[in-house]
């Protein structure tokens, strides 16, 4: 149950990062000068949903182990 | 022609030199009790140490836990000092170089797999003092009452098996850990890493210190203008604007000692041999220690408004008032138990992704019998873990980043002040000061 948990998270995670890939490089296109400031704000919100995700995959671990 | 060649070259020489590292070490455990009826099933028949199947899950396991020794390749070792202590029985120290890798026990402890354990209580006194041979240690997967399968290992004494212990752990019996009959306070690989990245922060910035004594009011040299664009990144990205402009002076080193202590420990647990090799943010107890201390410097730095808030919320209904009051009593734990789980998930993950990239090789090469194997393995393993490594190392950069700037946001909300009592649409985003009035950049 665990890892398929895990599995499901990843889905989450993978669909949030591609949201903020697609939002960012259409800011990109509307206003290529903003690219750097985009980047970063994209990367960082990256790291945020991955970090949900995580929580996910850990709990997901924590049922094979407890 | 001459550039194709050469590329090729290079190309296959960095295949042949990726397998090199990835030497296997000799024990293993073939992990077959997943279809067996309930009991316990033993790995190996006595002391025979052949070459089983290749378990990864073991292995992967064995290299992000923390051990008692660094472990290069082969048979080579680096020792390290341990102190232990058992209640009844006193401290013993010494290097862990006299348990011989678990070939002998000393005063009853063991060195199974590069930690120690200790012999269980049942093993007779004789044992728990001095020097004796150890034959072998024999792992057994048993099923404890709660039907979940655990490993227990044995040391195998003079033609008798006695139980093994591994050190406490306080996480009240979760993960089948607990108090047992020792206390391991030595220093570990993570341990010997931490110190090593508090050495390299100490000089680090103590020679950026002293360069700015020595060019007072003349432009940055040396050491000093590789570190100010982090100093003042951090500062006007991350201090600034979570803390404000009244208060992120006191804050400003936590703030970039979080960020580089955790940058310096992702570091060394991406370079594969010592010094890194060792898995610290990887440990939660280190995560944890980390949340704890930003939970620490936030909460003693709560003014009232913030504990005014966090209680007793003004500007909402009244019938939701303790509603709110729950959730952010909760809030005050939550928060920095996230930061802990999101550091340790995120390095963690990443490493045992790249763990498991390189195990393809002794997967393919089945362990070692299939040279054309392995060497299929090593080009895709090769392939793969390059590409993991280069996120693994953005991931090493953004991390701190993102625990830094949520500690100064904790930080921020804690000593915030309010001009007025109703509604929180103060806008945080704070208007960058242009600095260039001759304020020194580290004042």
């Amino acid at each position: 149950m665990g890892a398929l948990g895990a599995g499901i998270a990843a889905l989450g995670a993978g669909i949030g990062i591609g949201l903020i890939g697609s939002k960012a490089t259409e800011s990109i296109a509307r206003q290529p000068e903003a690219a750097g400031d985009i980047r970063s704000a994209m990367i960082l919100t990256a790291a945020f949903v991955e970090g949900a995700a995580l929580f996910a995959i850990i709990v997901g671990l924590l049922d094979k182990l407890i | 022609m001459q550039l194709a060649l050469r590329a090729l070259f290079l190309l296959v020489t960095c295949l042949g030199l990726t397998s090199l590292p990835a030497q296997h070490e000799g024990h293993d455990h073939g992990d077959n009790a997943d279809h067996e009826p309930p009991h316990s099933t033993e790995i190996h028949e006595g002391c025979a140490d052949g070459h089983g199947d290749y378990d990864p899950a073991g292995v992967i396991l064995h290299h992000i836990a923390d051990a008692n020794e660094f472990h290069f390749f082969g048979d080579l070792h680096l020792p390290l000092p341990v102190f232990l202590y058992a209640p009844g029985h006193g401290l013993t120290s010494g290097l862990s170089s006299m348990f011989h890798h678990g070939k002998s026990a000393v005063d009853g402890y063991i060195l199974n797999h590069g930690r120690v354990n200790r012999l269980a209580d049942a093993a007779p006194a004789a044992l728990m003092d001095g020097d004796h041979d150890v034959e072998c240690i024999i792992h057994k997967v048993e099923v404890n009452a709660k039907g979940k399968e655990i490993d227990k290992y044995y040391a195998k004494i003079s033609g008798q098996e006695y139980l093994l212990n591994a050190p406490s752990v306080g996480d009240g019996g979760l993960l089948n850990g607990g108090i047992t009959n020792f206390y391991d306070f030595s220093i570990t690989k993570n341990v010997f890493t931490m110190l090593l990245a508090a050495l390299l922060l100490i000089l680090l910035w103590t020679a950026v210190a002293r360069g700015y004594k020595r060019n007072e009011g003349q432009a940055p040299t040396g050491v000093q203008s590789l570190m100010e664009p982090f100093f003042v990144f951090i500062r006007d990205e991350i201090s600034i604007p979570m803390i404000g402009e009244k208060h992120y002076r006191r804050f400003q080193p936590f703030i970039m000692t979080l960020f580089f202590f955790i940058l310096f420990c992702n570091l060394f647990g991406l370079f594969p041999l010592m010094p890194g090799s060792a898995n610290v943010t990887g440990n939660i107890a280190v995560t944890m220690t980390l949340a704890v201390i930003t939970a620490v410097v936030a909460y003693l730095h709560g003014n009232a408004h913030f504990w005014g808030h966090v209680f007793w919320m003004p500007g909402v209904p009244i019938f939701v008032k303790p509603l709110l009051t729950i959730v952010e009593v909760l809030g005050l734990i939550i928060k920095p138990f996230s930061l802990m789980v999101r550091l340790f998930a995120n390095i963690t993950a990443g490493h045992i992704i790249i763990l498991s990239l390189i195990s393809l090789i002794f997967i393919f090469g089945n362990n070692g019998e299939s040279v054309l194997g392995a060497g299929a393995g090593s080009v895709v393993a090769f392939a793969f873990t390059m590409f993991m490594n280069c996120i693994e190392l953005l991931v090493a950069f953004v991390q701190p980043f993102i625990f830094a700037i949520l500690a100064a946001s904790y930080i921020g909300a804690a000593v915030e002040e309010h001009e007025h009592e109703h509604g929180h649409e103060d806008s945080h985003d704070v208007e960058h000061e242009n600095l260039n009035d001759g304020t020194p950049a580290y004042a």
